[in-house]
């Protein structure tokens, strides 16, 4: 673990419903700066609900969600990317049209310094700030073994890469918190192990706290320093990798009640 | 970016070379009337086509409303130079700019509805303000304004119709240009990589707006009379068709539709009955050989190419997407 113990995101009872559908109650976790935190649970648990939470796809119905000692609870996604925390879709969302490296482009729209103004007169300011954003979308691709695909239409990428363009994508918009949904679906065993030791190396290189939701028991096991377990939309478990996987509750959500 | 600059370049001085040319003959008298309000007319549709494929092709808002944003500009400066004895150019920049206005009006509200409600809701639009001009004693109601005088040259129209295509296709390659077609594409990524999506969407919408307020006011200086009736439903459809036609989210393919769809306008100008089926059939050609448009998704490359295409495109051009 990091040698800082700051939180960086703490959540404390939020709840989100659905009509009469209660998709999370009353889940309260906090991570701190530099964990590799794990999210599990069985199917409809409400891993992902609660990542639309954090992100602001949708506000919490109640409770409150703070980063880095702010409440985000409420606002709006592009405002909470801004903050600092940024995600990847469990199914991928992909600008498919457009090429690798406009996606990543896209992402340093935030720190973009030339106007609207200066972009529709071509101001020298305008070739200034397009060029370090395309030096920087490069530079990013590079790190994740992209760069020679850089002109390639996004959707033209095979799947493994798509996933890993992704994650490239969320990293360019600068985040503290990076939340990565399912980042190894539907990936082979190889894939995944590199996926994970990439995973493992952007968060040290960037300094970054990452929320991780995986079905892969034994990849969450292995990488995470702790492991956060939903179940029906309730907080049942947290613990390191070991007490996780000697907890009778997590047991029972997984395999079944004893009979 | 040395060879970005290029390119741009190219497509200036072709577009220059077209417009001096084009000059002479109307001056030696080669051009006749016809010819050269046919070209007036080119010039009007290519800054409404380039505007919408803004707002529909490049953002992937659907709206089929840019009549209303047409006539606002030309009743706005039609009665500026009317009765208020404003300098023409300025007249038009000023129906521009209402237009605009009336874009970021009409688009607060409206853009947080998707596809077939943001349609009706921008026809809906369309349809008001041509009620409101029809009920108008001011505006004239139902037979409009007359006498405009008719300022709009050759030269001023083709000046205006390559600052529209510049300026809009300086948009569309920039990262804000970039921001739009992220919205396009996927608009919960777009939100949730830091775009700031119905920022956006109205920004386009309104520059959308300011250049079809722009061409309105310059169609109202060619043709000395406006009327309510000529900024209906079948005018905004128009403009979609030559969108469409081009291909949506094509800077080039927006100009290639306005010139075909100007060109079927006036040879069929004794046949009026024909041309909204002629323009169906088309269509269903087209949807059916060539779904993308005319130009799709091919990019035009002056540094390669360069005249052929530009002279398929019988208007202006620049380095286009």
């Amino acid at each position: 673990m990091a040698a800082s113990t700051a939180v960086l995101l703490d959540v404390k009872g939020a709840s989100r419903s659905f009509g009469g559908l209660k998709a999370l109650s009353e889940v309260s976790l906090h991570i701190n700066k530099g964990e590799l935190i794990g999210l599990i649970g069985p199917n409809g648990a409400g891993k992902t609900t609660l990542f639309n939470l954090l992100t602001g796809v949708y506000p919490p119905s109640t409770g409150k969600i703070m980063l880095n000692n702010e409440s985000v609870g409420g606002m709006k996604p592009f405002k909470i990317n801004h903050k600092g925390a940024a995600r990847t879709f469990q199914n991928i969302r992909l600008f498919t049209a457009m090429t690798v490296l406009e996606n990543v482009k896209i992402a340093f729209h935030q720190h973009a310094r030339h106007s609207l103004f200066s972009s529709m007169l071509r101001l020298p300011k305008h070739f200034k700030g397009e060029q370090e954003i395309t030096q920087k979308a490069m530079d990013i691709l590079k790190i994740f073994n992209l760069a020679d695909q850089s002109e390639e239409t996004a959707g033209n990428l095979s799947y493994g890469n798509q996933r890993r363009l992704e994650i490239a994508r969320a990293l360019a918009a600068g985040p503290k918190l990076l939340l990565l949904d399912e980042p190894a679906a539907g990936m082979n065993p190889n894939e995944t192990r590199d996926l994970m030791n990439l995973i493992a190396w952007i968060r040290e290189e960037f300094d970054l706290t990452i929320l991780l939701i995986e079905h892969d028991m034994s990849l969450v096991m292995g990488v995470c320093n702790r492991i956060y377990v939903l179940d029906r939309g309730i907080l049942i478990a947290d613990g390191t990798p070991v007490e996780i996987r000697n907890n009778p509750k997590v047991i029972e959500a997984y395999l079944g009640q004893e009979a | 970016m040395k060879n970005m600059n290029k390119k741009f370049w190219m497509g200036i001085i072709l577009a220059l070379a077209f417009y001096g040319i084009v000059q002479v003959l109307l001056t030696t008298g080669i051009f006749n009337d016809v010819t050269r309000s046919m070209l007036l007319l080119i010039g009007v549709n290519v800054m409404l086509a380039v505007s919408l494929n803004l707002i529909n092709g490049i953002t992937g808002q659907f709206s089929i409303g840019h009549a209303g944003f047409m006539s606002v500009g030309a009743y706005t400066s039609a009665i500026l130079t009317l009765d208020y004895d404003v300098p023409f150019i300025l007249a038009i920049i000023i129906g521009g700019i209402v237009a605009a206005i009336f874009g970021v009006l009409i688009g607060m509200p409206t853009l947080r509805l998707n596809g077939d409600y943001l349609a009706i809701a921008t026809l809906g639009f369309g349809e008001i303000i041509r009620i409101v001009l029809l009920n108008t004693e001011y505006v004239g109601g139902a037979s409009g304004l007359s006498g405009i005088p008719a300022k709009s040259t050759w030269t001023i129209i083709f000046f205006f119709t390559l600052f529209t295509v510049v300026l809009i296709n300086n948009f569309i390659r920039s990262t804000h240009g970039r921001a739009c077609l992220a919205i396009r594409e996927n608009e919960i990524a777009a939100e949730a990589m830091g775009i700031n999506t119905t920022m956006y969407k109205v920004i386009a919408f309104t520059i959308g707006a300011l250049f079809a307020g722009m061409a309105g006011g310059l169609s109202a200086h060619t043709f000395y009379v406006i009327t309510p009736g000529s900024f209906n439903f079948l005018k905004s459809f128009e403009i979609l068709v030559m969108v469409v036609l081009g291909g949506l989210g094509s800077t080039a393919g927006s100009i290639v539709g306005a010139v075909f769809v100007t060109l079927l306008y006036t040879y069929l100008r004794e046949f009026p009955e024909w041309r909204m089926i002629i323009y169906s059939i088309v269509l269903i050609m087209m949807m059916i050989f060539r779904p993308s448009g005319l130009l799709g998704k091919t990019k035009i490359n002056f540094g390669k190419l360069g005249k052929k295409e530009a002279k398929a495109n019988g208007s202006i051009d620049s380095s286009t997407p």
